[in-house]
């Protein structure tokens, strides 16, 4: 079971070109339902018929989790992925029908918190924008530090500076701005939490200055989600259903197991959230771990893989599904 | 002032490790005259520079004074004494409100001290991870009779009478730490004029 096994309906109500590489997709119930309820920080899974392909990829939800009537997710065009944005780019119109799966959320905002901190990098700045109309109707203190490469680049920015004031701090590469983590996370009131999602880079500056400084790792959270690489295609047995399967090129190793029946549990598709892992039967050869799930000793055991981004190059491997 | 051995019991029943200094933006250290020495112990290796970072707060036992002396020659940023737990606990709270995320605060002394300094801290949204207890001295407890609420300090007995209900209070391993006390239930409350014998267990 995984929470994209049932899906939703819906239709595209609109698509906005956000700016030259984003665009924002609206979603409405084909019936006009209510959608599911969400909190901020969830995605949902977009499901893609492309041409006899059929990919699944996740997204983070930016509409205000107190509308239900529609969702908005926005897309970056990755020219050099798999195919998936640019489907979405190339493909989707106002509309079409498609299917989404219901919101789960990896990110959520700790109620806790005395103060939220969100620090957000590019296309990441969308959860953010969900949690910032949350956190506002709630009255909780919060801040974003927006960072993108260039102004022309920078999704809503002007609109989060309208709509939250001076909650919203913004930095462009290209107009030589860029975030403090040192200054910033040194003062913060006892009490703040700080969320951080965008480039691998820039999370893992923000966790190691927290560190550093002392920040408990529980008021410090992060969303990465991955798409699944590129690779060259390779061979699995699945040693419960007993069949061979081939992974394409442009495929990943958990939709090469769906496509073949075979049940696997599922969430954000991204290796973040660790439901897909799969115990390995037999590996003769390399695995690729691409998640973020794993440890570096459950890596270097080869006893486990996440289907969901992780690839296999070698002889063989065997997996428990 | 030897180690502390509390023996196991339920979850609830907290158990306190030895103070280390962490990575952290500031400390803040809680004790009593039984804590002092961690206070010391720790404080003292720390490099000259690193004194800035640290504010201690303490709670001397009546008319000693050797112990401010030793905790005020540390050299720390910061040194206040009160009479009180409570007032100390509430300088705490008045420190902790201007303090920053890195902070770590250590508590070293008798539960109650300890047991009122996790409780602030807390309150003044600090992780449980960023607080380090060390337990000194009496076992004494801090127990709130559940009928009434009264909070009855220094309990050494089981059972213990309720100063202001007048229950018989079977003290239980069942400890709060929003109240940071255990918890005192009626112990004959079948029949009140059963008699049970008062023994000294918390010492």
């Amino acid at each position: 079971m995984s929470a994209s096994d049932h899906l939703i309906p819906v239709v595209v109500s609109n698509v906005v070109e956000v700016n030259p590489i984003i665009k924002r997709f609206e979603f409405k119930h084909v019936n006009g339902d209510e959608l599911p309820a969400f909190s901020g920080g969830a995605h949902i899974v977009v499901e893609m018929l492309d041409d006899g392909t059929k990919r699944k990829n996740p997204y983070s939800l930016m509409s205000s989790p107190f509308e239900r009537d529609q969702y908005a997710i926005s897309v970056r065009r990755d020219d050099t992925g798999r195919g998936g944005s640019k489907f979405m780019h190339e493909q989707v119109r106002p509309g079409m029908e498609m299917k989404i799966s219901a919101p789960v959320n990896l990110f959520s905002l700790d109620l806790r918190a005395k103060k939220h901190l969100m620090i957000a990098g590019g296309i990441g700045i969308t959860p953010f924008i969900a949690q910032m109309a949350q956190a506002d109707k709630l009255g909780v203190p919060f801040e974003l530090h927006y960072a993108a490469r260039s102004v022309s680049q920078a999704a809503y920015m002007d609109s989060l500076a309208d709509r939250f004031g001076d909650h919203v701090s913004c930095y462009c590469d290209d107009q030589g701005e860029g975030v403090d983590f040192e200054t910033l996370l040194s003062s913060q009131p006892l009490g703040t939490h700080v969320y951080v999602c965008g480039p691998k880079g820039m999370i893992e500056r923000v966790v190691e200055t927290a560190t550093h400084l002392g920040w408990p790792a529980a008021h410090v959270h992060f969303e990465h989600f991955l798409a699944p690489p590129v690779g060259e295609p390779f061979e699995v047995h699945l040693a419960k259903a007993g069949i061979d399967i081939t992974v394409g090129a442009e495929q990943s190793l958990l939709e090469a197991v769906e496509a073949s029946g075979t049940p696997i549990n599922c969430m954000c598709r991204g290796g973040a959230c660790g439901q897909c892992e799969t115990a390995v039967v037999a590996c003769d050869g390399e695995i690729m771990h691409n998640d973020h799930w794993l440890d570096e000793e459950q890596r270097a055991s080869k006893q486990l893989i996440m289907p969901c981004v992780s690839r296999f190059r070698g002889k063989r491997l065997e997996l428990d599904l | 002032m030897s180690e502390s051995i509390i023996e196991e019991s339920i979850l609830s029943r907290p158990t306190y490790g030895t103070l280390k200094i962490v990575p952290g933006l500031a400390h803040y250290f809680l004790a009593d005259a039984s804590g002092a020495e961690c206070v010391i112990r720790v404080v003292q290796e720390l490099p000259r520079d690193m004194m800035e970072k640290v504010h201690i707060l303490y709670v001397p036992t009546p008319g000693e004074a050797a112990l401010i002396t030793s905790l005020y020659a540390v050299g720390a940023k910061r040194f206040e004494h009160f009479p009180t737990i409570e007032e100390a606990v509430a300088k705490l709270g008045d420190w902790l409100s201007d303090a920053k995320m890195g902070t770590q605060l250590y508590l070293a002394g008798t539960e109650g001290l300890v047991g009122q300094g996790v409780a602030k801290g807390e309150e003044c949204g600090l992780d449980h991870t960023a607080v380090q207890c060390e337990h000194r001295g009496s076992l004494a407890r801090r127990v709130q009779c559940v009928h009434c609420k009264t909070m009855i300090e220094d309990v050494t007995t089981q059972p213990v009478k309720c100063p202001s209900c007048e229950l018989l209070l079977f003290v239980r391993d069942h400890y709060s730490r929003r109240l940071a006390a255990f918890q005192g239930v009626c112990i004959n409350a079948e029949d009140p004029t059963e008699e049970i014998e008062i023994k000294e267990v918390f010492k």
